[in-house]
């Protein structure tokens, strides 16, 4: 019987279909720097500074989907009560958490020439934003507290679920209180448009690329995170006895693989 | 329902008023950050004047912290959260009614900052009846939130830390809000502090009604 450490799903965490993602991720990477930083033209506007569009606005939308993504594992670990959907909202947690920095990030990089400053208080979404973020890392914190797993899933999806009840207010605050931001207004919104084709096309293909980037991060991340759970599961016990079993066998391994080189010499021998 | 609401209200107030930590711990605590918000910014009257809403409801929200803590430390000796749990009380009546304790005890120490700001800091208010509502809706807010996570946190062995980690992002809205809202009231800055009462009353709203559906689950997670 193979080992714990022996057996295929217990190697790594990538399979035929994460390595396609993986492999469509890489080259969509590739061809948005391509097009995003050379083939698109510059913005009437903004200048080259449309072209960190093309990471800040894919990375908040993505932040966004994934912090739904773990409101709706959360309400579906309340009512399946099913640990499959508890990993699936914390992996997507963690992900959203690295893209809504990113889109921070970008968005300062973007402000600083635009309004000459990297932060501006008086801006509701981003400061909103950032409310947001540091509500996932409670939410992260949380999930990691020692405990019962069955509690601390029970606690981490009614947080999750309350972290959710927000993003409507982030998203709905440059609306409600447009005379106090100076966010852009949803720049792209059907009918008019005022991006230029190839610069639409470049934050729609960017968006594309960053969601099949994020389906490959989920998968591997939801993995590791299984593999955490069984092996807290199964608890560090099992796993001793498997190891010392390893050990047992190993003589005996050996002592097979030098009766077959024994009688693979013999056989060379012999004519 | 009604009934019970008020008997665990009763409960939470009666423990208050007997052990007194709010009046000789909490509410000094609370005057104690107004002071050394008054030292850090050099006790200019002017500066102030004109920050006095953001300081009161930061103070409120820290202080906020330490009351959460306290109504849910209380049940922690001698088993009593189990006693809770056995009690045969709706959860939803126990949230509310832990809830409304919080509320009337915070409104009885912003009545006492308030005055202690009007002291200190100076300044005039210029929309009684906005600065009331506003007080009353966000205290609700920060209650009702506060219940949901004290309940949470109460029985993890890093409850101090979690926490004010949990609850504070979770209020900053409705600090942002309620600051921009007692700032109409005291005629320091021109906003619509009425548009912001109805964001207030959002997130109390929807404080409250996830705090009814959860606490049950959590109350006998803790």
């Amino acid at each position: 019987m193979k080992t714990l450490g022996e057996r295929d799903e217990f190697r790594n965490t990538s399979s035929r279909g994460t390595r396609i993602l993986g492999g469509l991720s890489l080259v969509g990477i590739v061809f948005m720097g391509l097009i995003g930083l050379w083939w698109s033209p510059e913005d009437s506007d903004m200048g080259d500074l449309v072209r960190i569009m093309y990471v800040h606005v894919p990375s908040a939308w993505l932040a966004y989907m994934a912090f739904i993504i773990t409101a709706i594992g959360s309400a579906m670990f309340l009512w399946k009560r099913s640990v499959w959907w508890d990993l699936i909202a914390g992996a997507s947690a963690e992900i959203g958490v690295v893209f809504c920095a990113l889109a921070l990030a970008t968005g300062s990089l973007w402000g600083r020439p635009t309004w000459g400053t990297y932060w501006l208080w008086s801006d509701v979404r981003i400061v909103t934003t950032l409310v947001l973020l540091l509500m996932y890392a409670g939410y992260l914190a949380l999930r990691h507290v020692d405990g019962d797993p069955t509690q601390r899933s029970k606690r981490a999806a009614i947080v999750g679920l309350i972290a959710a009840a927000n993003i409507p207010v982030v998203r709905m605050s440059v609306v409600w209180w447009s005379n106090r931001t100076l966010h852009q207004k949803d720049t792209v919104t059907l009918g008019d448009t005022k991006l230029d084709n190839l610069q639409l096309f470049t934050l729609m293909f960017a968006l594309v690329v960053f969601m099949v980037l994020f389906a490959w991060m989920l998968l591997h991340r939801f993995r590791i995170a299984w593999l955490e759970s069984e092996f807290e599961q199964r608890g560090l016990e099992e796993a001793l006895i498997e190891r010392r079993a390893e050990s047992r066998v190993e003589p005996e391994r050996l002592l097979e693989r030098e009766a077959t080189d024994r009688a693979m010499r013999a056989a060379e021998v012999r004519p | 329902m009604w009934g019970e609401i008020t008997l665990v209200t009763g409960k939470d107030l009666r423990i208050e008023r007997r052990s007194r930590v709010g009046l000789t711990q909490i509410a000094p605590f609370a005057v104690t950050v107004l002071v050394l918000f008054g030292f850090a910014l050099e006790g200019d009257s002017a500066t102030l004047r004109a920050f006095t809403a953001g300081l009161f409801w930061v103070t409120v929200v820290f202080t906020a912290i330490l009351a959460v803590q306290r109504s849910f430390t209380v049940e922690s000796v001698n088993d009593n959260r189990d006693a809770l749990r056995l009690s045969g009380l709706d959860p939803i009546a126990i949230f509310l009614g832990k809830a409304a304790a919080l509320v009337i005890e915070l409104l009885v120490l912003e009545v006492v900052l308030g005055f202690v700001v009007a002291v200190l800091y100076g300044g005039s208010i210029s929309s009684p009846g906005l600065l009331g509502l506003t007080a009353v809706v966000a205290t609700i807010a920060v209650a009702a939130a506060g219940t949901i996570y004290g309940v949470l946190a109460a029985s993890l062995r890093v409850r101090e830390t979690i926490l004010p980690l949990l609850l504070l992002p979770v209020l900053a809205p409705v600090l942002i809000a309620a600051t921009r809202a007692f700032e109409d009231a005291l005629g320091e800055v021109a906003v619509n502090g009425w548009s912001w009462l109805v964001l207030l009353t959002l997130t109390a709203v929807v404080y409250t009604a996830f705090g009814a559906l959860a606490f049950g689950t959590l109350l006998e997670e803790s």
